[in-house]
């Protein structure tokens, strides 16, 4: 075990890679503009009173596209590295991902519902199209998830093992369904389809993005609370009521979090995998495992690691744009095999 | 302080704990001895409330066990199982310092406690290492060092229940160990331990309480317990008791 990092310096670094990597966020895509500029443009944006010479096209490209959508990759980021923490902390173990409760397949049933339904019905006017896509992929993420809940629970008790179990049941049944839905559609459909399951922080707007924003906020304020509870919790259940912990109320705290937040950014950005496992895990070989540093640290790196993907997907095939769910998974895939097997040596 | 009063737990309507009254005193060590399967443990989780009695009542301070709250339960009755499944990289007085959870005693008093407590265990030196680097028998003091501090100094009012906290120890700290448990029986906390070395149990505990297939055999001071034919009733093994020729306490001697 080499030396971990203080607290103090890791969240100046964190901060200063995600503050970077906004500015990058904002600068770069298929119409580049210049640092400073940029710079400029989103401080006035902000309010500042700043020259406007010259910075025209910098702020309406900010303002229209680059500033929602990197607002979207932050929150993105931060709430499924948040969720990721919960479900390993629930489930006590290192390799546990935020769509064990079923959250992320329940949002792709919702969302094929959603894509399949109103084509079917002929398209539905383009106001409501984008909000009934991410209502029915959060209302099918969070039911799916209760579903997983009440399946885990019994004589008063949740049994994590069983909610595990009922978490992969749970996840073949919805892909099936998913599948169904993919056989049903036509070809445009099937194209939305696809896309959405891979994810994509394009076409953010404002509209979709508060209600993230919001979720991103109260999860992130909430569960810190509980950081001293929750690493009771990985001594063990019963150890952790010993020590005075309400487990069967911070279980019930983890799971809705979960389900809120996850849903949240399956419903704004589609499926966007290995955030929440990958993320935890980096953060905890810097900095050890005490949530008190873990929950807020990981925030800052799953925002930072989000944009920095998204930067990937823009400029890889630019001016074409790589889903940001393949960038995720094509580095995550081969660092969880990379865990599994360092465990292994 | 702890009392029992008529306990009774049934499994799988088989009746696994049976007649169980014990007053649980400030300032004493009471051993738990028994076969294996003899209902040690589940006693243990009953005094903890892990599990509901279907019959009797346990109290704590004079209210029901199940009435307290869980931070002012916390702070008066800690717990040690047998086994802990801590899987992520804490270093050591992290490990510990959980046990400051129920208290708001502040930064500096825990960090003096924690120490403190480190030394009681015996393992002052693996502070800062990584716990998972630890071994068994280190891992299972720190545990120990972690309820310690869940309730230092330790004084009357307080209970510390503890399920083989010597199982993975050498010999050596065998005896260490059980000295801190006593000091801190001496500072007035009431402890209730389960063991199974006979000979241990003998020299630091007040009084025994032998276990036969959930229901008690004897309780009484380790010389009124230990008799050759109460252990051959219990455990079914031809022994010899002769009195420790420095100390006096009962030592048994397998025949």
């Amino acid at each position: 075990m080499t030396t971990l990092v203080k607290p103090r310096t890791l969240f100046i670094g964190l901060t200063l890679l995600c503050g970077l990597a906004t500015w990058l966020s904002l600068a770069l895509g298929p119409v580049s503009l210049p640092l400073w500029d940029t710079l400029r443009a989103a401080l006035r944006l902000m309010g500042l009173p700043i020259d406007a010479y010259g910075l025209e096209q910098a702020e309406l490209i900010l303002g229209q596209i680059r500033l929602p959508r990197t607002l979207l990759g932050l929150a993105v980021g931060g709430v499924l590295a948040l969720s990721g923490v919960a479900m390993q902390g629930l489930f006590r173990n290192p390799l546990a991902d935020p769509g064990l409760v079923g959250v992320s397949s329940g949002a792709a049933l919702g969302a094929a519902v959603a894509i399949v339904g109103s084509a079917f019905l002929g398209g539905l006017p383009d106001v409501f199209g984008p909000y009934v896509l991410s209502l029915c992929a959060f209302a099918g993420g969070l039911g799916v998830t209760a579903l997983v809940y009440r399946l885990g629970r019994r004589d008063g008790q949740t049994h994590v093992a069983t909610m595990l179990l009922a978490g992969i049941a749970l996840t073949a049944l919805s892909g099936s369904a998913v599948g169904l839905f993919t056989y049903l559609a036509d070809d445009a459909t099937l194209r939305t389809l696809t896309f959405w399951n891979l994810g994509s922080l394009n076409g953010a707007s404002y509209s979709r993005l508060w209600p993230l924003l919001l979720v991103t906020a109260g999860v992130a304020l909430w569960l810190p609370r509980r950081a001293k509870a929750l690493n009771a919790l990985l001594l063990g259940e019963s150890e952790a009521s010993h020590l005075g912990v309400d487990v069967e109320g911070l279980k019930r705290e983890l799971v809705f979090c979960t389900a809120l937040g996850v849903g949240a950014a399956v419903a704004a950005a589609g499926m966007i995998g290995f955030v929440g496992l990958v993320v935890p895990h980096l953060v905890r070989l810097l900095a050890g495992p005490d949530h008190r540093v873990l929950l807020p640290a990981s925030v800052l790196a799953g925002a930072s690691l989000l944009l920095c993907a998204d930067l990937v997907a823009r400029l890889a095939l630019a001016p074409a744009e790589l889903p940001i769910g393949i960038v995720t998974a094509f580095i995550g895939a081969p660092f969880f095999l990379y865990l599994l097997l360092r465990g292994r040596a | 302080m702890l009392r029992v009063e008529g306990v009774q737990v049934r499994r799988d309507r088989k009746v696994v704990l049976a007649d169980i009254t014990l007053d649980l005193l400030p300032g004493e060590v009471l051993g738990v001895l028994g076969p294996n399967g003899a209902g040690k443990s589940t006693l243990l989780s009953t005094l903890s409330g892990e599990l509901q009695a279907d019959q009797g009542n346990v109290w704590l301070d004079q209210q029901a066990l199940s009435a307290w709250s869980g931070a002012q339960r916390a702070q008066r009755l800690a717990v040690l199982p047998q086994t802990s499944t801590l899987d992520f990289a804490f270093r050591v007085e992290e490990v510990v310092g959980m046990g400051r959870l129920p208290h708001q005693t502040g930064k500096t008093c825990d960090e003096q406690i924690i120490n403190a407590a480190l030394q009681a265990a015996d393992v002052g030196h693996l502070s800062g290492r990584n716990y998972l680097a630890l071994s068994g028998g280190e891992r299972q003091r720190v545990h120990l060092a972690r309820v310690l501090a869940q309730l230092w100094p330790g004084e009357a009012g307080q209970t510390l229940l503890l399920d083989e906290p010597t199982s993975m120890l050498d010999p050596l700290h065998q005896h260490t160990i059980l000295q801190a448990i006593r000091a801190f029986a001496d500072r007035g906390a009431a402890v209730l331990v389960i063991l199974h070395d006979l000979n241990l149990a003998a020299r630091y505990c007040d009084r025994m309480l032998l276990l036969e297939q959930g229901r008690p055999y004897a309780l009484g001071t380790p010389t009124q317990v230990l008799q050759p034919e109460i252990v051959k009733a219990v455990f079914g093994l031809e022994v010899l008791v002769q009195p420790h020729p420095e100390r006096g306490h009962p030592l048994v001697i397998a025949r």
